[in-house]
């Protein structure tokens, strides 16, 4: 009990410091990366031959840019980038440092679940709507996003899982987080516990964030 | 009210353009059910999907209410879609939206007041007879209830003309014929013109005033639903018509008995359903019919009579007998072995 108690005393702060750490830099990449991810999603799906925008060209370039940046690891990524970071935030370091590679690595991956969400919404509906003389915004926005929103909810689950992940190694450019905990006092320093406490918080924070994404899910779904 | 004129639709693929439809001009006159039938691959859902322009034709000019649409812009084009209600074989409604709201959408979205739309959704919602699944997800209804919303979402827009892309296709025949008897309520309730498609002669027989035969993208025969059903010409026509009576004895059953007289299908329509005529022909002429087989049919517009007779006697009589038939207004066509 009293080594627990040592343990909890010793460690409780700088995991929780840690925790909250990764939940800022979750969020708040996760924030940009969908606000970036969705539109382009919506984009690749609207432009491709026979949809309400087909645009040959548009979609070409835009699905080769994605799948450029889908093809790069995370970890090759953070390095590749870290002018353009430097650039956009002034700094490669901390949390604020790892956004923009983070943001870069998520948005794409976003826009490429949101594809295959909205394409599950079958093209006849879209088409009745069509028929009825309904102006296309409204229609992508009350029939194709609407349609589609519990595989759109499933895949931004997915994506913050990931994301989780990329934050994990994230610490190599001194950001912090749960990863780099574990990267530094549980490998480094050869900290057992730290290593575990940061593995069962992880493994927590991504049930969590899985149920709650299956749950609202399976709400919005009504077949 | 809906005229096409010289349709035609080609589409580009890897052998080849492929010809969905060619040079077809149809005209669908106010308050009328007209029905295209043909197998699948025949072109009709191109063609209907071409009165709304879903489907943009090749060549040619689609006119709705004497204004051509193959010119306007997506503005006015959108007005004239308004105006047309479509229901399709697979019901196309939302998943995620209760039966109410799969009405209501569309009606906010054109901007109907909230009173408007309400008041719409109800009356439809009641007219197809679903006023007690307001709540209901489509996934709760049978396929049945879902083509009735679809309906229902398709007249709150208070269209004057109704399209049907093989809306019974997908149901059971008792489900068919109740949704048939929906959309001819519709049609002489509301007084909404419909043109629909199908490869069910039966859809023809109960509700349309019209008939196209489509076969490779065209139209190969047409006529009032009586005269196809009474004077088919084309082998389509009468192999559809075969779906509903049966139009053929073994040959050899017939070339047994041509042997001592002739084998005539009769077709009594009308005025002629009404008289006696065997019983006459056989004391004017000396002829001796013998009924092989026989059925009724009831169009929209009347009933048809099928009599599939063995006239026995001598040639000449029952040639005599066959005229004098005819001469009362009855189809007759000689059956050979």
């Amino acid at each position: 009990m009293s080594g627990s108690g040592q343990f909890t005393e010793k460690w409780l702060p700088i995991i929780g410091q840690a925790f909250i750490e990764t939940v800022q830099m979750v969020s708040i990449s996760l924030f940009f990366a969908v606000i970036i991810g969705i539109p382009l999603g919506i984009l690749l799906v609207l432009t491709r031959p026979g949809q309400l925008f087909d645009n040959k060209w548009i979609y070409q370039i835009l699905n080769l840019v994605i799948n450029i940046i889908r093809s790069i690891p995370f970890i090759i990524l953070l390095f590749f980038i870290l002018p353009f970071t430097k650039f956009i935030v002034g700094t490669t370091i901390g949390v604020k440092g790892v956004i923009v590679p983070l943001v870069i690595y998520t948005a794409p991956y976003i826009a490429r679940l949101m594809e295959s969400a909205l394409l599950e919404v079958e093209s006849g509906i879209i088409e009745a709507y069509i028929a009825m003389g309904i102006k296309r915004r409204h229609i992508i926005w009350h029939v194709l996003l609407r349609e589609a929103r519990p595989s759109i909810i499933l895949g931004l689950t997915i994506a913050t899982v990931s994301l989780i992940g990329a934050t994990a190694m994230a610490g190599l450019v001194g950001a912090g987080g749960l990863g780099d905990l574990a990267y530094r006092y549980g490998y480094l320093r050869y900290e057992v516990g730290v290593m575990y406490a940061t593995v069962i918080i992880l493994i927590i924070l991504v049930q969590v964030i899985q149920s709650i994404g299956n749950r609202l899910a399976t709400r919005m779904k009504k077949d | 009210m809906i005229v096409l004129e010289n349709i035609s639709k080609t589409f580009p693929s890897k052998n080849g353009v492929i010809k969905a439809v060619e040079e077809v001009t149809l005209h669908v006159r106010k308050g009328e059910i007209h029905g295209v039938i043909g197998y699948s691959g025949a072109g009709k859902s191109t063609l209907i999907r071409c009165v709304n322009l879903l489907e943009r034709p090749t060549k040619g000019k689609v006119y709705i209410n004497g204004q051509e649409i193959t010119s306007l812009p997506n503005n006015e084009l959108r007005e004239v879609r308004k105006k047309i209600g479509m229901i399709f074989q697979g019901f196309n409604l939302l998943k995620t939206a209760t039966v109410y709201d799969n009405v209501a959408i569309p009606l906010k979205l054109l901007g109907f007041s909230k009173e408007e739309v309400k008041k719409r959704v109800e009356k439809y919602l009641s007219i197809v007879g679903l006023e007690d699944k307001h709540h209901a997800y489509p996934s709760q209804l049978s396929g049945g209830q879902k083509q009735r919303v679809a309906i229902a979402r398709a007249l709150a827009q208070e269209p004057e003309i109704l399209l049907s892309d093989e809306a019974t296709s997908a149901l059971d025949p008792e489900t068919t014929d109740s949704i048939l008897d929906l959309l001819l309520k519709i049609n002489q309730e509301l007084g909404i013109t419909i043109l629909l498609i199908t490869h069910e002669m039966n859809v023809i027989q109960k509700i349309c005033d019209y008939v196209y035969v489509m076969e490779r993208g065209r139209i190969v025969e047409h006529g009032t639903t009586i005269e196809l059903f009474t004077n088919p010409t084309h082998h389509t026509t009468k192999k559809f018509l075969s779906t509903i009576v049966q139009r053929k004895l073994s040959p050899s059953l017939i070339s047994q008995l041509n042997v001592n007289g002739v084998v005539s299908r009769l077709t009594f329509v009308g005025e002629s359903t009404g008289k006696p005529l065997l019983a006459e022909v056989s004391q004017k002429f000396n002829v001796k019919p013998n009924i092989l087989a026989a059925n009724i049919i009831e169009l929209k517009n009347g009933i048809v009579g099928n009599i599939v007779v063995h006239l026995i006697g001598e040639s000449e009589d029952i040639q005599a007998a066959i005229q004098y038939l005819r001469s009362q207004g009855v189809g007759t066509e000689e059956l050979e072995g």
